[in-house]
């Protein structure tokens, strides 16, 4: 259909055309990774060799600075392990109750269905940071202050997850399976779990991914609610490290802390890529 | 059959009782958990409640004395600009790259190889944790950083380069992590508008013999507006949450000369010195403005549901 060597009546001609497109593509791309490639290289170098200026090849110290890092002041392990349960709770959590909010509103004809639907999708974009203030109080009221539960718990409401999962139901689930299930006999709620979850399994992956993430990422609230060094999840422990006395630190055990948390997230990205960018387009392309 | 499906029929009221079930865990929770704080929020904003050393003041209701003095102090307006200098500063850049990008992306005519390498690079600084990219961006421009390094090294400078010492130099270096950590969002956003733009509009276009120039601005554009605006509303609300970034980039005091603190920067030192009346009023002012915004957000949400 289109001719690769046609000009164009007007305007540049399309080699030329493709040429600038792939090297802004080029530079915008090696802006995006050439800060994780000095951190990949500086987490694999000593202290004293950093002093001595910048490298292009790694060196060999990235065993050392990971195990001086393990066994410093910071219960980095401890960081790691509380943010991995507080993320994996909140995708869980999160990505079910957001597919049952989604389902009763996409499945049920009820009585005021239409109004709380809207109501869902106006509180949508308020964000956390405004009822923080009573947040905070209701957490220390309920003996929760200093405790990973309030950062779990309140994902059961998250209307960003539900708007994405009701919009494909909308498009994605026949309502006559639900009928099909009814007249075999199986209860809404089984329905739900063993015929409805497994279909919409490729949205829900998608969502409990941007979950984990955001959760994984989520530093404001945890500042405010964990105190014992112990219980802090990881963010909290990066930000302390730039409250301590910058000068005396080793380079070497900085560098590869921001590596460890900031690796893990882009390998499970690199793996999931196709349905993250993908699942991120689907959400915005209907209408 | 005939019967099982009136039977069907009459069981639909009986079964529609189960949207209420499904919904509890959901208005439950936003109940407890975001509903009642906002509550407690607001009736927190009229009284004044701090600590002033050692001693507790109040609480005791004091009306909208703690808005008068929020809004009546020049703290709040210079902070709301510094906000709003450094999301424009990010904002700008990521809208225009990302038309750019977004209309390569999707225009058939270029066919661009290894579109999905490049999407999967520009999408990827979104996933960051902005706390840990703020710390790394830190150690890579302090004055014996990686940077300052490759400059000397290249001799472009002569001595180290003191990024955070100037308001210009940290500014912009805030602008560029918002840069990065959005503008692969917001092509993908914006490919998914124009790849859903009906390609016979080209091919007309083509015909009648309209330059690439001319295609963009008469037919892309136009049409991509309601998604244009959404991008700019949401970005606005996202830019007035500003906090990890310029938080740990300044270890929470927003220097140089408190050109880098943001609104919520304020509203978290507000809740970390538990002056709760100033801090109640700051969220609400938050939330009022927020809320306008979100107003706008949800019209044009709800013109897409109904298409």
């Amino acid at each position: 259909m289109n001719n690769d060597t046609t000009m164009k009546p007007h305007g540049v001609p399309i080699g030329v055309r493709r040429t600038i497109a792939y090297i802004v593509l080029i530079f915008f791309s090696f802006l995006c990774l050439i800060w994780f490639y000095i951190l990949l290289i500086n987490s694999t170098r000593s202290h004293s060799e950093m002093t001595l200026g910048f490298t292009v090849l790694p060196s060999k110290y990235l065993m050392k600075n990971w195990t001086s890092l393990v066994t410093g002041t910071i219960p980095i392990a401890r960081g790691f392990i509380n943010s991995l349960i507080v993320s994996a709770c909140t995708a869980v959590l999160c990505s079910y109750f957001s597919a049952m909010t989604a389902y009763a509103i996409n499945t049920y004809q009820f009585k005021g269905r239409a109004a709380i639907a809207t109501f869902i999708l106006a509180i949508m974009m308020i964000p956390g940071q405004v009822t923080a203030l009573g947040f905070l109080r209701l957490i220390v009221r309920l003996g929760m202050d200093d405790s990973i539960v309030p950062l779990i718990i309140p994902a059961i409401a998250s209307p960003v997850t539900y708007f994405y999962l009701k919009q494909y139901m909308e498009s994605n689930l026949p309502l006559s399976l639900v009928e099909a299930a009814r007249i075999d006999g199986s209860g809404e709620f089984r329905t739900f779990n063993t015929i409805i979850l497994p279909l919409i399994k490729p949205a829900i992956s998608v969502q409990m991914i941007f979950a984990f993430v955001g959760s994984w990422n989520n530093y404001f609230t945890p500042a405010l609610i964990l105190h014992t060094d112990v219980k802090k999840t990881l963010p909290v422990m990066i930000a302390q490290l730039r409250g301590a006395d910058w000068l005396r630190f080793d380079m070497g055990q900085i560098y590869i802390m921001i590596a460890a948390s900031i690796f893990p997230v882009i390998v499970i990205y690199l793996i999931l890529s196709k349905y993250i960018v993908g699942g991120m387009a689907a959400g915005a392309v209907k209408g | 059959m005939g019967n099982q499906k009136s039977k069907g029929n009459n069981n639909v009221v009986k079964f529609n009782r189960w949207g209420y079930i499904f919904l509890i865990p959901f208005f439950v929770t936003y109940l407890i958990f975001s509903f009642i704080p906002l509550c407690s929020t607001i009736y927190n904003s009229f009284f004044e409640n701090y600590r002033s050393g050692l001693k507790q003041i109040g609480p005791n209701f004091v009306g909208i004395q703690n808005y008068v003095t929020l809004l009546g102090s020049p703290e709040i307006w210079k902070y709301l600009v510094n906000t709003l200098i450094m999301w424009v500063g990010g904002f700008i850049p990521q809208i225009t790259i990302a038309l750019l990008l977004a209309y390569w992306f999707s225009d058939p005519s270029l066919r661009l190889k290894g579109q999905r390498f490049f999407k999967t690079v520009i999408y990827m600084p979104n996933l960051i944790m902005a706390s840990a990219f703020s710390m790394l961006f830190f150690a890579l421009f302090s004055d014996s950083g990686p940077v300052n390094q490759i400059l000397l090294a290249l001799h472009v400078i002569k001595e180290p380069y003191k990024f955070f010492q100037y308001v210009i130099a940290s500014r912009v270096l805030v602008m560029l992590m918002n840069f990065l950590m959005w503008f692969g969002n917001t092509t993908i956003l914006l490919m998914a508008g124009m790849l859903g733009i009906d390609s016979s509009l080209y091919e007309a276009a083509q015909v009648d013999g309209a330059t690439a120039s001319q295609v963009f601005f008469k037919i892309t554009m136009p049409i991509l507006r309601p998604i244009f605006v959404y991008v700019l509303i949401t970005s606005l609300i996202g830019g007035l949450q500003m906090f990890d970034v310029p938080q740990i980039l300044t270890n929470g005091r927003g220097n140089p000369t408190d050109s880098l603190t943001t609104v919520i920067m304020l509203l978290n030192r507000y809740l970390t010195s538990k002056d709760v009346g100033r801090g109640g009023a700051l969220s609400v002012f938050m939330f009022i403005v927020t809320g306008i915004l979100s107003l706008i957000v949800f019209r044009i949400n709800s013109t897409r549901e109904k298409n």
